[in-house]
């Protein structure tokens, strides 16, 4: 008796978030019908039974067409050169967040806070028009050139040098505070009684932060990065989208652009599900390797 | 006087590490801030003196004649009243759904409870990819809505973990007694639950608000009527314009006491960006929470 009242209880709270998990089932798992485009010769305006089943063919294309694996492979080097110069610059949250909170002054400190993390909540599109205003032809870094007498003008929005490097550049502007967080937290929590005995023993200021807070943060830093590297290749539209052009297209192309591009731009649908496909599958081999490292840092897993 | 008796109690490498630091942060400082004191004081500078680049640190010339001749652009209330429209609506479902289903996924007795919650939680990490998930808006009919921008997102995985997890400090008492008066699910949830967590709620409505308010590739991937452009899309297209202009050589603009090309888009620029200013404040107050239990569940 009692067995069955706790059954049906279950049963009503379930009942009460099956509209929940019906709207996850539609928009997180219906689309994965989508996937079988890659597995016919898609033409838009037709059903898609009426198209060619071409099998695996389109997936051999990726690899064995000539043109198709330029493009890829062109593509997959945007992805990661883009990646692999943000890992460059990984550790500058955490050295922004050791030094500044090294400084005296609590007032200073929060200052520098609000106005870097600000850029955060920005979007991309505001930051191609911000940068357009600085470094555009007309921006003022050109116009005070010119002023001063020069004659070239730079235009690193509208060039194929160093695209790369750029956009990095810019990737740090805008999330540098923000990612610092994490790391002003954490030195917040650390034991403030090993920075006491430090002294009283002699450690100047450089000795404290190199022997007590970055070892301490070094873990965190750590699992960020691997979590990081987890989403590898999910680089994101939006920045690309923004500051891509006719003349850096052949460096800004990341994976998903270049798969927006074949999909919605030129109507290749069969193949731009075909790499879609592929890079879900990789991303999660990723991100559950990811997962697997960063539990055995820390002893406890995302998901 | 403090100062001084301040510096002198530091000792040397103290010292040398302020006087480097300060001025360092104060760069950074700069750096981050003056795009966008830069960008403003544009706006309402004359635009001739913009132009030749004579605007610097104080705006010169001023005059609100950008903001009047931008707000005239065909289109542009339509695309604020889209956008705001989304953020009120999108952020509004959207914390409503997320506790809802945070609140029940608390429920211990629920049937198969792990097996559902593992389900949601799944699709934070895979995705079928971005063209499979268009074929299917399009296939529901949503291309060319205004629930493509508010539904799909309706429930945020991410916030229902954060809530959750904010739920599950609550102490189980205070439903208990709840449901010993009979109270049902909805009523506890409702009454007793969602009132504790507003400070979670503030949190997670302020950034859904902000996303949903940056947006605009949902723009660009699903729609393609003018009416239902945002604010965001609308200064993308600018900018593109501007991109098509900016990929060929160009001669001088048109007469300085037009609208010039510049100073649209940054006038623009400046009222998509005013209400993200306006409400940084309340996101400051509550984004290290947010990050901090980000950081725990990924």
């Amino acid at each position: 008796m009692k067995q069955k009242k706790t059954l049906s209880r279950g049963m009503k709270c379930f009942l009460y978030v099956l509209p929940v998990i019906i709207l996850i089932f539609i928009f997180g798992y219906l689309p994965l019908w989508g996937w079988s485009y890659a597995f016919f010769q898609y033409k838009p305006g037709r059903a898609l039974l009426d198209c060619k089943f071409v099998g695996l063919q389109n997936i051999k294309d990726l690899f064995g067409n000539a043109v198709m694996q330029r493009n890829i492979l062109r593509v997959l080097k945007n992805t990661f050169g883009i990646k692999f110069l943000g890992y460059v610059f990984s550790p500058l949250p955490m050295l922004f967040a050791v030094l500044l909170s090294e400084v005296r002054s609590k007032r200073f400190q929060k200052l520098v806070q609000t106005v870097t993390t600000l850029p955060h909540f920005i979007s991309w599109v505001i930051m191609f028009s911000l940068a357009l205003a600085m470094f555009g032809t007309d921006g003022l870094v050109n116009t005070t050139l010119h002023n001063l007498g020069s004659e070239t003008t730079i235009n690193v929005l509208n060039s194929d040098k160093h695209v790369w490097l750029t956009q990095v550049l810019l990737q740090q502007w805008k999330e540098v505070g923000w990612k610092a967080i994490v790391y002003f937290a954490a030195i917040a929590g650390l034991d403030q009684g090993l920075y006491e005995a430090a002294s009283i023993d002699g450690a100047g200021k450089m000795q404290r932060i190199w022997y007590i807070t970055l070892p301490q943060l070094i873990p965190t830093y750590f699992v960020l990065l691997i979590m990081d590297i987890g989403k590898f290749l999910n680089s994101g539209i939006d920045q690309y989208l923004s500051f891509g052009n006719a003349l850096n297209k052949e460096y800004i192309e990341v994976l998903d652009l270049y798969v927006y591009n074949i999909g919605i731009g030129s109507g290749q649908i069969s193949y731009s599900v075909a790499v879609g496909v592929l890079k879900s599958l990789v991303a999660l081999v990723l991100f559950a390797s990811a997962n697997y490292v960063s539990k055995k840092v820390r002893g406890s897993s995302v998901f | 006087m403090t100062l001084i008796t301040k510096i002198k109690k530091m000792s040397r490498e103290e010292l040398i590490f302020h006087l480097i630091a300060y001025p360092v942060f104060a760069l950074v400082l700069l750096v981050c801030a003056y795009p966008f004191w830069y960008l403003f004081i544009c706006t309402i500078s004359d635009n001739k003196m913009v132009d030749l680049g004579q605007i610097f640190l104080l705006p010169k010339g001023i005059h609100y004649g950008n903001y009047i001749k931008v707000l005239k652009i065909d289109n542009l209330s339509n695309a604020a009243v889209v956008s705001v429209l989304r953020v009120i609506v999108g952020t509004g479902l959207q914390i409503l759904v997320s506790s809802y289903a945070a609140y029940f996924f608390t429920k211990q007795e629920m049937w198969h409870r792990k097996l559902w919650y593992r389900l949601v939680v799944a699709t934070m990490y895979f995705s079928a990819g971005m063209i499979p998930v268009y074929l299917n808006i399009k296939m529901l009919g949503m291309l060319n809505t205004f629930w493509v921008y508010v539904i799909p997102g309706m429930v945020g995985v991410y916030n229902m973990i954060l809530i959750k997890t904010s739920i599950e400090a609550l102490p189980a008492d205070l439903e208990e007694s709840a449901y010993l008066d009979g109270a049902g699910y909805l009523t506890r949830f409702f009454r007793i639950v969602l009132p504790l967590q507003k400070p979670i709620l503030a949190t997670v409505g302020l950034f859904g608000a902000v996303n949903h308010w940056n947006d605009f590739f949902t723009t660009k991937l699903y729609v393609t009527r003018p009416k239902l452009y945002t604010l965001q899309f609308l200064l993308y297209e600018l900018l593109n314009q501007v991109r098509a202009i900016m990929e060929q050589p160009q001669d001088s603009g048109p007469g300085y006491d037009s609208l010039t090309p510049m100073a649209t888009r940054m006038t623009m620029t400046a009222i998509v960006v005013v209400p993200i200013m306006l409400v940084y404040p309340f996101i400051q107050k509550y984004y290290v929470k947010g990050i901090m239990i980000g950081a725990v569940k990924g």
